[in-house]
C-alpha cells in the first residue's frame, strides 16, 4: 500500500486500540445474563460522552477495515486499481454513515 | 538408504525419484552431487564453496529454503530417509534445481540497495562510531550475501509481483544507518511506494529461514518508522 | 507452519470476520430509530444459542485481532524484538480467554 493508507491504517490502529479495550470491556463486564435495549439506552442515552467516544470509535472503523480489505482484495484475489480503490472507498463512506447513524439513534433513543 | 525425489524440468516438470546410501556426515549438497556424478549427469543444480559461505546452494529441502551445504541428512530426512528437493520459490525456474535470481537482484537495485558515494570527495575520512545506534543498526545486516532464501519464503513475494522483497529492503535499511551514504531520500521514496516495505505484513519467515541470522523483519520495521517520520515532518 | 505466519493469518481472518459483520451490527443497533422495542424484538433473537456462540466467535474474534495487532505495532513502532512462540501464543490465549469470558458471563 502507499505511505499514507499505511499511516491512516496504523494511525487508526492506535485508536482503535483504546476504543475496542473500553468495548470488550463492556462487553464482557457489563453484559450479564442477556442484554436489553434497556440496559443499553440506560448507558447512551443523552450522554454527551458516549456520543464522543462512539464517533471517534466508528470513524477509526470506517478507516481501518477498508484499508486492511484492500490489502486482502490485492494480494489474495489479485484485485486492484481504481475499480476496487472505488469501491473500497464507498464501502469506508457506508461504514461511517451506518455507524453514525446507529451511534445517534442510541443517543436520542 | 535415502529415498530423493528431486525435481526435473522447469516451471512444468516432475519429480524424479532416486535412491541415495547414507552416508557418514553427509550433506544434501553431497547428495545431490553423487546423484548427478554416478546416476544422471542431466540434473542441474548449483553449488560452489561448498561451506556455507557464498550461499549458491540454497533450494527447498522437504519444504524448507535452506542451503544443501549447510543441511546435514540425519537431520533432515532423520525419520523416514525421505528427501524432497526443489528449486527456490518465487523465481523462475531454469532448470531442475536451478532458478533465475535476475529478478531478485532487480529488485534489490529497485530498493535502491547499493551505496551512493555522492559526487563530492570528502575533506576527510568519514567518522563512523561503531558504538552508535546507527552503525549497530547497519551491522546487523550486513553479513547478508543474496542467498535469496528470504526472498524464497516470503508469503507476500508471492502473492504480490511488486514486492521489493526482505533482502533488497534489508540492504536498504543497512544503507539508511551508513552515515557516508548520500542517497537517503531517494532511497527513502524507493523503499515508501506501493510495494515497498509498508507491503510486509510481518510473517516473519524471512527472519526464521535467514541462514545468516539476519532478521529483515526488523529491517523492513526500521524502514517503516523512518517512512512515517518523514511523512509527519512534511505536513 | 510457522507462529508468525499463523499470527498473519489469524490476524487478517479475523479481520474479514469483523469487517463482514460491522454494518450488520451497525443496522441492528440502528433499529433503535423505531423505539427501544424494536431493539428489543431484535435483542430476542440473541438469545437463541447458536447466536449466542456465534457472538462468542466473533468477540473472541475482536480480542484476538486487537491482540495480534499491538503485537504487529509494537514491532513496527517501538522496535520490539520478541520470542514469536511466546507474544503468538499470548495474542491467541487472551482471544480465547475474552471469548469465554463473554460467553460465561452471558448467561
Amino acid at each position: 500500500m502507499t505511505s499514507t493508507l499505511f499511516l491512516l491504517q496504523r494511525a487508526s490502529a492506535a485508536v482503535l486500540a483504546v476504543a475496542v479495550a473500553v468495548h470488550l470491556a463492556t462487553i464482557v463486564f457489563a453484559v450479564r445474563g442477556g442484554l436489553t435495549a434497556g440496559e443499553v439506552l440506560a448507558r447512551t442515552h443523552g450522554n454527551a460522552g458516549y456520543l464522543a467516544f462512539y464517533a471517534m470509535f466508528v470513524a477509526a472503523v470506517a478507516v481501518h477495515g477498508p484499508i486492511g480489505l484492500r490489502n486482502v482484495l490485492r494480494e489474495w484475489l489479485g484485485w486492484r486499481g481504481r475499480a476496487c480503490d472505488t469501491a473500497l472507498a464507498v464501502f469506508a463512506l457506508a461504514l461511517f454513515a451506518l455507524g453514525l447513524r446507529a451511534v445517534i439513534a442510541l443517543y436520542l433513543a | 538408504m535415502l529415498h530423493v525425489e528431486v525435481w526435473r524440468g522447469a516451471e512444468a516438470g516432475q519429480f524424479q525419484p532416486f535412491a541415495v546410501p547414507r552416508r557418514p556426515n553427509q550433506t544434501v549438497l553431497d547428495v545431490v552431487t553423487e546423484i548427478q556424478r554416478e546416476q544422471d549427469p542431466t540434473l542441474s543444480y548449483r553449488f560452489a564453496c561448498r561451506v556455507g559461505m557464498c550461499g549458491s546452494c540454497a533450494m527447498i529441502v522437504n519444504g524448507r529454503p535452506r542451503w544443501t551445504c549447510r543441511t546435514r541428512t540425519a537431520d533432515a530426512a532423520a525419520i523416514d530417509g525421505r528427501l524432497r528437493l526443489e528449486p527456490l520459490r518465487n523465481l523462475t525456474v531454469v532448470k531442475d534445481l536451478a532458478v533465475d535470481m535476475a529478478a531478485f537482484f532487480d529488485k534489490w537495485k529497485a530498493a535502491r540497495g547499493f551505496f551512493e558515494p555522492g559526487n563530492a570527495i570528502p575533506d576527510d575520512f568519514a567518522v563512523v562510531k561503531p558504538e552508535s545506534d546507527a552503525r549497530q543498526a547497519a551491522e546487523e545486516g550486513i553479513e547478508c550475501i543474496g542467498c535469496g532464501i528470504c526472498h524464497s519464503a516470503c508469503d507476500v513475494v508471492a502473492w504480490d509481483d511488486a514486492y521489493l522483497g526482505p533482502a533488497g529492503l534489508n540492504r536498504a535499511w543497512t544503507l539508511m544507518n551508513d552515515v557516508r551514504d548520500r542517497a537517503q531520500a531517494e532511497r527513502l521514496d524507493a523503499v515508501a511506494g506501493t510495494s515497498g516495505c509498508h507491503a510486509c505484513h510481518t510473517h516473519m519467515s524471512c527472519t526464521t529461514y535467514c541462514p545468516k541470522a539476519i532478521a529483515p523483519t526488523y529491517a523492513i520495521a526500521g524502514l517503516k518508522r523512518a517512512v512515517v517520520k518523514r511523512a509527519i515532518r512534511r505536513r | 507452519m510457522q507462529f508468525g505466519f499463523v499470527a498473519a493469518l489469524l490476524h487478517r481472518l479475523s479481520g474479514i470476520a469483523l469487517a463482514i459483520f460491522v454494518p450488520f451490527h451497525f443496522l441492528a443497533l440502528a433499529t433503535t430509530l423505531n423505539g427501544a422495542n424494536a431493539l428489543d424484538n431484535f435483542l430476542s433473537v440473541t438469545n437463541d444459542p447458536l447466536v449466542k456462540l456465534s457472538e462468542t466467535g466473533l468477540v473472541g474474534a475482536l480480542a484476538l485481532h486487537m491482540a495480534l495487532g499491538l503485537r504487529v505495532l509494537a514491532i513496527e513502532f517501538l522496535g520490539v524484538r520478541e520470542r514469536t512462540g511466546a507474544a503468538v501464543s499470548a495474542c491467541i490465549g487472551f482471544g480465547f480467554v475474552l471469548g469465554l469470558s463473554f460467553l460465561l458471563n452471558a448467561g
